[in-house]
């Protein structure tokens, strides 16, 4: 399997990257690591006319302690963040669930931006994004701006991102003393999760994102309304489908999932210590 | 437009195309046939190689990503006639049937080690997801895996 052709333009820093944005507006598709892209390139459901190649922006790519919260690179790769120190001691959740991106090869290529922009509501990191309530840093013709996670996703692989804007960093909350779990099911190893759920439990609240039980990742509101009145893990997670649209493919029709988004929040809660 | 590689310590240049797959130009222009296609999906890890010292899938990069990086092969693993210990150790534990997915189990193999000198069965298991042999041969592979990082300890 071949891409259609297109131009190839390699942007030496963000001002590049987003000029090149400006001038072939929608034409145009930011190339990180291609884990997401490339494939779909190769299958033709994508077919740029141009691509901007940004996996060279170095100074895109760093985990720093930001104070109240981390400040990741958007071309941070996986194995940076799996293997990051700084990631694991303070939200932990994301170091666990990036682990399970793709395999290694994957996440020896595959970036934290990359993945996020794409908006897949299959991939496991946005589902992390949303129970750590994150912000993504966005760089425009305008300037910067701050989107909160809550805002990012608006439809099937699309985001709030604009035709000529550059995901620039990605903000997580420091959660040192957040417990948290992790779950991920499906039937082969290195697969897309049939549903996955990201749960993260600290003094003053808890967060629950959903993997491929909408057309867009989404946040389980109910679960986390429970838990915010008491509840159980048990009882919380009776209510992760509530006000999900569940997907239906030739691994689960949209009953399954919903059982499957119960039973993996259930763990997920009781793997946070709830 | 013009790319220059290094593979397994030689420099190549040639113009292709943007929409060139690695994995083609490696087999295809440079005439390295080690490096398999099986799925041609990201799937399979028959195709990977070594970028920069790295596993990755080369059908699921572009040529031109690859640009002035520094990759390696299997046929650069070994030193002349003397096999790559994992390549050895591939070869005593039988680690391989139909041998199409040994290349880059192989390689997969030599990235796992290098980041993990010392792993577990269940990490040499989780370590080579991203890698599948179709006659299902895993256990010796596991084996022959976990037989060369002791080898090398």
């Amino acid at each position: 399997m071949i891409p259609a052709a297109f131009d190839y333009v390699r942007a030496g820093s963000a001002e590049e990257a987003l000029a090149a944005l400006a001038e072939h507006g929608d034409e145009a598709k930011l190339l990180a690591g291609g884990h997401s892209l490339l494939p779909l390139m190769k299958l033709r459901l994508a077919t740029p006319a141009v691509l901007v190649d940004i996996g060279r922006l170095s100074d895109l790519s760093y985990i720093n302690d930001a104070g109240d919260h981390l400040a990741i690179g958007a071309l941070t790769r996986h194995r940076d963040v799996e293997t990051s120190e700084l990631v694991r001691s303070q939200a932990g959740l994301l170091a666990e669930a990036t682990s399970h991106v793709g395999d290694p090869q994957v996440r020896h290529r595959g970036t934290i931006g990359g993945s996020v922009a794409h908006g897949d509501p299959a991939s496991d990191l946005p589902s992390v994004l949303l129970a750590m309530r994150a912000t993504l840093v966005v760089q425009g013709p305008g300037g910067q701006r701050e989107i909160a996670v809550d805002d990012f996703f608006t439809g099937f692989l699309e985001t709030a991102l604009g035709d000529d804007e550059l995901l620039t960093e990605i903000r997580v909350p420091k959660m040192p003393d957040a417990t948290w779990g992790f779950q991920k099911f499906n039937r082969r190893a290195q697969d897309w999760a049939i549903v996955g759920v990201s749960a993260v439990v600290g003094h003053a609240s808890a967060g629950v994102g959903l993997v491929n039980m909408d057309s867009i990742p989404v946040r389980a509101t109910g679960v986390e309304a429970a838990l915010a009145g008491g509840a159980s893990a048990a009882d919380a997670a009776a209510a992760a489908a509530e006000g999900t649209n569940p997907p239906s493919d030739l691994n689960a029709g949209p009953e399954y999932r919903e059982h499957l988004a119960r039973v993996l929040t259930r763990r997920a809660l009781e793997a946070a210590g709830r | 437009m013009e790319v220059t590689v290094t593979i397994n310590g030689d420099s190549h240049s040639h113009d292709v195309e943007p929409r060139t797959l690695l994995v083609h130009y490696i087999r295809d222009v440079v005439g390295l046939t080690g490096t398999n296609i099986g799925c041609d999906t990201s799937s399979c890890g028959a195709c990977t190689i070594h970028v920069n010292g790295e596993s990755v899938k080369s059908c699921t990069m572009l040529a031109a990503q690859a640009d002035g990086q520094d990759l390696l092969t299997i046929e650069g693993l070994a030193d002349g006639d003397v096999l790559h210990p994992m390549q050895e150790s591939f070869r005593q534990c039988h680690a391989l049937q139909c041998g199409y997915c040994t290349p880059g189990m192989v390689m997969a193999a030599v990235s796992l080690l290098d980041e993990n000198p010392s792993p577990t069965e269940r990490e040499v298991r989780i370590g080579l997801e991203g890698n599948l042999c179709r006659c299902t041969g895993y256990h010796n592979i596991v084996k022959a895996v976990l037989h060369c990082a002791e080898a090398q300890s």
